[in-house]
């Protein structure tokens, strides 16, 4: 997926974008956004664990407070500001993938709770599931066959 | 105090990567988070990513290769311990709190709150 450009041509386009400064900021304010939700993340994760659970328990507790978060602030319409800023720094963390399900949603809700809350919810997150979940099946097929 | 540290650089770099790819390939954020999801899980099955995680703590797990990090690793794990059956319920096993998390706060945000104007 990553070779789709080939070198040459990826040079070449870095070049005509180069001079333009903006890719630097946004750069710098994804880094800083993203390390700064990646820190919410480590608070919950170290206070779960404080309170004596395991580690798969403390890996859950932390994706569904996180999810809560992100579905939460994207529904009082502040994630979407952050994000204005932040560009992948609030895409790429699992709060993004939370605002990913709750903006579409809450977008169509005039088309019904079926067709409009109900399946646009997945406009993004179903692609995300789709992929994480058949690589997964992959990679745990494959290490079957080769720990045989 | 070192591990809010950690988890910042590292969360902070595959954010910064992110970035990058949008900015510098036509790379839309859908095809961004496919990709990041892709990616973690296949570190995951080549045991590399579980240094990054090992290092980075939330850091690593939260961005989204963390989530294919999750879902390889639990998919591994249960190969272990249930064999070939594993590798179908391995993945969604370890993943079920962020993914019916996600669905139900999802689904009662869309509910409770209605989209704010956009200038």
């Amino acid at each position: 997926m990553k070779t789709k450009m080939s070198s040459k041509q990826y040079e070449q386009y870095i070049k005509n974008k180069m001079p333009k400064p903006a890719y630097l900021k946004n750069c710098v304010a994804a880094f800083i956004v993203g390390g700064l939700i990646c820190d919410v993340a480590q608070l919950i994760s170290n206070t779960a664990k404080s309170y004596g659970y395991n580690q798969e328990a403390v890996s859950s507790i932390t994706a569904a407070s996180m999810v809560f978060l992100g579905a939460f602030l994207t529904g009082l319409g502040i994630y979407d500001r952050i994000g204005k800023f932040a560009g992948a720094g609030s895409i790429v963390p699992i709060t993004g993938f939370a605002n990913s399900i709750v903006s579409p949603a809450m977008e169509f809700k005039r088309e019904g709770f079926v067709f409009g809350v109900g399946a646009k919810m997945f406009i993004l997150a179903g692609p995300v599931l789709v992929y994480g979940v058949s690589v997964s099946i992959l990679i745990g097929t494959i290490y079957y066959i080769l720990g045989k | 105090m070192m591990d809010y540290l950690k988890a910042f650089l590292v969360g902070g770099a595959i954010c910064a990567v992110g970035q990058l790819l949008m900015d510098f390939t036509k790379l839309t954020p859908a095809r961004i988070l496919v990709t990041f999801v892709t990616v973690g899980a296949i570190l995951q099955g080549i045991g590399i990513y579980q240094k990054i995680v090992d290092f980075g703590g939330a850091g690593a797990t939260t961005p989204l290769t963390g989530f294919g990090y999750t879902l390889a690793k639990g998919a591994i794990k249960e190969v272990k311990e249930a064999g070939m059956l594993g590798a179908l319920t391995g993945g969604l096993k370890s993943t079920a709190g962020g993914i019916s998390g996600a669905i139900f706060f999802g689904y009662m945000a869309a509910l409770l709150f209605n989209p704010k104007s956009k200038k």
